[in-house]
């Protein structure tokens, strides 16, 4: 019996995981959560509903947009407030966005952990810094925004930004062309990936798996086209799927949506109409009674807020449906079988955040 | 788009029996047969995979609530459970129709107090054993953040 955390440069974060070894080979494994845990469901009910917003940003902190998106939907669902159309074209640039920065980072420290050390990874977040810059135009923070706020967004975009967002679309697929050339077909990374922590279609949907994770087991389910939000039914993009759901498949997912995302982001930008970026939304806003269950493709998957309102100023109750918490649901079938230092690898492939998984 | 069942069209697909109450988005079943209903919606109505399944405090009583989805027909329902009282609540738990509920039951029994009867693996997952009380529950007093009057579960007693 091994113990694999919580603190642990490999584990993304403070997962920790009681293993049962027969020499390197994992015989069980189970995972340990709550490290992280810092009772933001239990914060939501004694904050009022903008208060909540930057609650949400910390709880998966590498894709804070979507969080703020996904509440923001939620609580628009219960007090009926309308969204104008600029808002929601800068919705969809903001998610795109992040999306974007939110893979680089993932898919980074998937091939560091494939012991490809440091360079790859610095290659992404040397892009994802590009798009830290431009959030920071934006709404003056790197990592936590508070910029999806219900109602729209909470400024425009500055002037500065254009130009900055045009040059990262005129570079950025050429970058990952070249990314994609060094990584493809790299004989170590399709011996680590290929095979290794395979998750069966079936298990995947009983396991209310979600995001490239689900797809890269070969069912093609995204909230963006399935139930769009924001205008996303405008947009013509693919959506990637796997076929085995190994490792190599979440890898392939999360690159190929890459491309994807930079097709919604100049769709979305060249199309962004003028007009209001925010409804008129009081900052106590105190929904009729009742409830509302919203939810948005973010990196990781399916990110749901159930909100229950008792006409108050604050939430009766607001539960995330977060989908690293879920996602984890299967992991030890995903390990038994595979070496330690396999263990690793698939849990970088599956991109969870401890943030979201502990909230 | 995802087409959410009315309460009346669930109400429908689940067996008459079975039916307590209906709201306009949602059913309300007795808790003893949550698990027999979730079954039947599985394999007859299609519903392959649960989003969510979470539960509410409302102080004289606690609702389960499961957010159903079924990818084959794009459609969404919402079916809860109110189990009365505060001690010693129990139901079956949906582990057997989806694995998913697996963390997120453990979830609700170590936040709320909520047990599930027939669950593999029921034991604290965000707490550590042998934490007092379950910290989600409306009568666990923490630090009181409210800003603004009318913020905050007004009618409960806090510290």
């Amino acid at each position: 019996m091994v113990n694999m955390g919580p603190q642990h440069p490999s584990t993304h974060g403070v997962l920790r995981l009681r293993l049962v070894l027969d020499g390197e080979t994992i015989l069980d494994a189970e995972p340990i959560l709550g490290y992280l845990h810092s009772s933001k469901e239990k914060l939501f009910e004694t904050h009022t509903y903008l208060q909540c917003v930057p609650v949400t940003d910390r709880i998966d902190y590498l894709a804070s947009m979507t969080n703020n998106l996904a509440i923001s939907l939620a609580i628009e669902k219960l007090a009926e407030i309308e969204v104008p159309e600029r808002a929601n074209y800068i919705r969809v640039i903001s998610s795109e966005l992040q999306r974007l920065a939110s893979h680089c980072f993932a898919q980074g420290t998937l091939i560091n952990d494939m012991g490809a050390w440091h360079t790859p990874l610095i290659y992404f977040i040397k892009e994802r810094e590009l798009i830290l810059d431009m959030f920071e135009m934006v709404c003056g923070a790197r990592l936590t925004y508070n910029y999806i706020r219900p109602g729209g967004v909470s400024q425009d975009l500055p002037p500065e930004f254009f130009p900055a967002v045009g040059k990262f679309l005129e570079e950025f697929p050429g970058r990952l062309d070249e990314y994609r050339g060094m990584l493809w077909e790299n004989e170590i990374i399709r011996a680590r990936a290929t095979n290794v922590g395979v998750l069966p279609r079936d298990l995947a949907i009983s396991a209310g798996v979600s995001g490239p994770t689900l797809r890269g087991s070969g069912v093609a389910w995204d909230l963006r086209k399935q139930d769009p939000y924001c205008g996303y039914e405008r947009f013509s993009f693919d959506v990637p799927t796997g076929t085995t759901g190994d490792v190599w498949d979440r890898f392939a997912v999360r690159f190929q949506e890459m491309y994807e995302s930079i097709k919604i982001l100049s769709q979305a930008l060249e199309a962004l109409p003028p007009g209001r970026f925010k409804a008129d939304v009081p900052i106590v806003i105190r929904p009729p009674e009742g409830e509302a269950y919203a939810q948005v493709e973010s990196p990781r998957g399916m990110l749901g807020f159930y909100v229950v309102s008792d006409g108050g100023a604050s939430p009766w109750r607001c539960h995330v449906r977060a989908p690293s918490f879920i996602n984890l649901t299967p992991l030890r079938e995903m390990l038994i079988g595979h070496k330690v230092a396999d263990a690793v690898v698939i849990i970088g492939s599956t991109d969870i955040v401890m943030g979201e998984v502990d909230r | 788009m995802t087409r959410a069942l009315s309460g009346e069209e669930l109400a429908t697909a689940v067996s008459p029996e079975a039916v307590i109450a209906v709201e306009a988005g949602a059913v309300f079943v007795l808790p003893e047969n949550v698990a027999e209903v979730c079954l039947a919606l599985r394999d007859r109505q299609g519903f392959d995979y649960l989003l969510s399944v979470t539960a509410v405090d409302y102080l004289d009583y606690f609702d389960v609530v499961y957010h159903l989805l079924s990818l084959s027909k794009n459609e969404s329902a919402v079916l809860k459970a109110r189990l009365s009282g505060r001690d010693g609540l129990s139901l079956p738990s949906v582990v057997p129709v989806w694995k998913t509920a697996d963390f997120q039951e453990r979830e609700i029994y170590d936040l709320l107090g909520i047990s599930f009867d027939g669950h593999p693996n029921l034991k604290r997952i965000m707490m550590w054993e042998g934490f007092p009380g379950h910290p989600l529950r409306k009568d666990f007093l923490e630090f009181d953040h409210r800003t603004f009057a009318g913020s905050g579960s007004e009618g409960v007693e806090r510290g």
